[in-house]
């Protein structure tokens, strides 16, 4: 090798140390910021818990209380519209992936389904204001639920055509050829052996309704008294750790920063619940 | 009873069970049918339901609400100039940042990590998508702008003093908060979906083209760059796109740290306002039907503007999918 030759080539070998480098500070910046986030989110959050935060109300500005409200608002808010949006989104997910396989409706929903999934949420909670809050002439927390619902909605059609196709046709015609009705070989059939896919799909939409605040900011607003009126404004937590982080209060603060961390806790462990589901089926291929 | 009527018991009842069985089918047919169609008129309905409430605004203003930069709740003269700004300001400075780094982890993930490695980091970084956005908000407000506003400004702003334009993007006082930071905490919040498409499409690279490049004596650097780089480019701004579209409507972790005032600074330190942060701490506030419906107009804009990036995402992606399949 000539003196050029082994100039060039180590100025490429320099080259790509520095990329690669590059490669690796970008990944511990990642990481990084994850570690940060959650590493100030427990200091601050089980530093401020007390058993008094899940025994009282919010309290009134420089008085002492808890986030009961908030919490049974946020948990009363999540089930109605889980109990809203799973149905609508296994039915929706189900004709696209069994009845209109492969039609023209399939692929235009498909393709909207997917622009829902990232639409900016705030939008959704404007829609729902303007077809439930102002028709109805005041907040309330079934409006907040409808919002939770259209946004988990594409979640869950998302994953539930993605695991359906994932059965092996096989197995459909298998029951088919025994004598089964479609809807019998798509109930029996198709849903048991998705089953764990489905159930993830269900759980990450979860997951991503429960730390949602913007659409709830003017659809179920806030109450900062114990409510179970569906029909009124309630509580819950997004919305009173905003309202409460940009207070001066410093025991408004701290608060904040205890439901921050029950809901990232919360947020998180149904990620996790949701991957172990499907780990077990992608460690196979 | 002989033979041949049990026999025809047997097909009364098995016609019985098949027109049940007809209708059955039918009705779930029609059914999920029904939720599909539900799924679609959704959309449509949200963009009527904007429309809708944008009407006295858009009526008022017509055409100069997308010129004039004024925000006067007083007068009641709205213009969106300035949160459209301070929109594409921020997911410019997300993008600028985050692109780089989300494209730098797929490389880790797929040419540099161990294999035992790749699941955890993987994981890891599809977990920043899990925190919810108030929780980026509440950080970005108490840890990151008190940082920045003691260290990292000033010495941005000592670093650009005398430079042409970027001493310009760099002045005023440091507050912390402002539109800067605000784009710094999106580019972590666009990461994990730029990252995560990045690095699937990287994997989708047949093992040969690699091989050959390395064959022919490629460094690491050099595989990546002319080889899955091109390879997967449709791809790849398919993910940044996905990711534009986030930054461009995340709502809370901005209202946070944006410092929500209507009006173009040329400084990058200096507060500003997105169509989202906009929207998030005016609207339950305002009164009168002028001003809710030019925040409700805001909110139209940015449905299209995301609508635009997000549909332009998903066909770049879905190009690339029959491109797989063929």
């Amino acid at each position: 090798m000539n003196a050029i030759a082994r100039q060039r080539y180590q100025r490429r070998k320099i080259r790509n140390y520095i990329a690669m480098a590059l490669a690796c500070v970008a990944t511990s910046l990642g990481l990084l910021a994850l570690a940060w986030i959650l590493g100030t989110l427990l200091w601050k959050g089980f530093g401020n818990l007390s058993f008094d935060v899940f025994t009282q109300m919010t309290p009134p500005p420089g008085g002492a209380g808890g986030l009961l409200n908030a919490i049974y608002g946020s948990f009363i808010q999540t089930a109605i519209a889980t109990l809203i949006g799973t149905p609508i989104g296994i039915l929706a997910g189900t004709y696209m992936a069994e009845y209109g396989r492969g039609t023209k409706l399939t692929g235009i929903v498909r393709f909207i389904n997917d622009i829902l999934l990232s639409a900016p949420s705030i939008v959704v909670g404007l829609f729902v204001y303007e077809i439930m809050v102002a028709p109805m002439g005041h907040f309330s927390a079934w409006a907040g639920c409808v919002a939770l619902a259209i946004l988990m909605m594409p979640v869950v059609v998302r994953t539930t055509e993605d695991m359906l196709l994932l059965v092996p046709d096989s197995l459909r015609e298998a029951a088919s050829a025994l004598g089964a009705p479609r809807h019998h070989v798509i109930r029996k059939v198709c849903y048991s052996a998705a089953r764990a896919g489905l159930v993830t799909g269900v759980l990450l939409a979860v997951a991503r309704i429960s730390g949602e605040t913007a659409p709830l900011l003017f659809t179920s607003l806030n109450n900062q008294f114990w409510s179970t009126n569906m029909n009124a404004p309630m509580s819950n937590l997004p919305v009173v750790i905003f309202q409460f982080a940009l207070s001066p209060y410093a025991d408004w603060q701290k608060l904040a920063w205890v439901g921050a961390l029950i809901i990232t806790l919360t947020v998180l462990i149904l990620n996790i619940a949701a991957r172990t589901l499907v780990a077990p089926r992608s460690q196979q291929n | 009873m002989d033979v041949a009527a049990q026999n025809t018991g047997v097909i009364v009842a098995d016609a019985a069970a098949l027109s049940r069985n007809t209708f059955w089918d039918g009705f779930a047919r029609q059914l999920t049918r029904a939720a599909v169609i539900l799924v679609l008129i959704m959309l449509g309905g949200v963009m009527v339901a904007l429309l809708d409430g944008a009407a006295p605004a858009l009526k008022t203003f017509g055409f100069s609400f997308l010129t004039t930069e004024s925000w006067n709740p007083v007068t009641e003269k709205f213009g969106a100039v300035a949160p459209i700004y301070g929109t594409l300001i921020t997911s410019a400075i997300a993008m600028i940042i985050g692109i780089p780094i989300g494209i730098g982890i797929a490389i880790f993930i797929t040419e540099l990590c161990p294999r035992w490695l790749k699941r955890p980091i993987s994981t890891a970084i599809e977990l920043l998508a899990g925190i919810p956005s108030i929780i980026y908000g509440i950080w970005g407000l108490f840890i990151l702008a008190p940082l920045l506003q003691r260290y990292v400004q000033p010495a941005l702003i000592d670093l650009f003093d005398g430079v042409p334009i970027l001493s310009d993007l760099f002045t005023g006082p440091p507050y912390g908060i402002g539109v800067l930071t605000a784009g710094l905490i999106l580019s972590i919040m666009v990461l994990p979906f730029i990252t995560s498409i990045t690095r699937d499409v990287f994997e989708t690279v047949p093992p040969m083209l690699k091989e050959s490049a390395y064959g022919l004596g490629c460094t690491t650097w050099e595989v990546v760059r002319r080889i899955v780089l091109p390879y997967t480019r449709t791809g790849v701004i398919g993910g940044i796109m996905l990711g534009l579209g986030r930054a461009l409507g995340e709502t809370m972790a901005v209202t946070f740290v944006i410092g929500n005032a209507h009006k173009i600074a040329h400084s990058l330190l200096a507060p500003g306002t997105t169509i989202s942060a906009s929207i998030a701490n005016e609207f339950t506030e305002a009164d009168g039907v002028l001003y809710t419906s030019s925040l409700i107009a805001l909110g139209l804009i940015l449905f299209v503007i995301t609508f635009i990036v997000l549909a332009a995402a998903r066909l770049l992606l879905l190009r690339l999918q029959q491109k797989a399949g063929n």
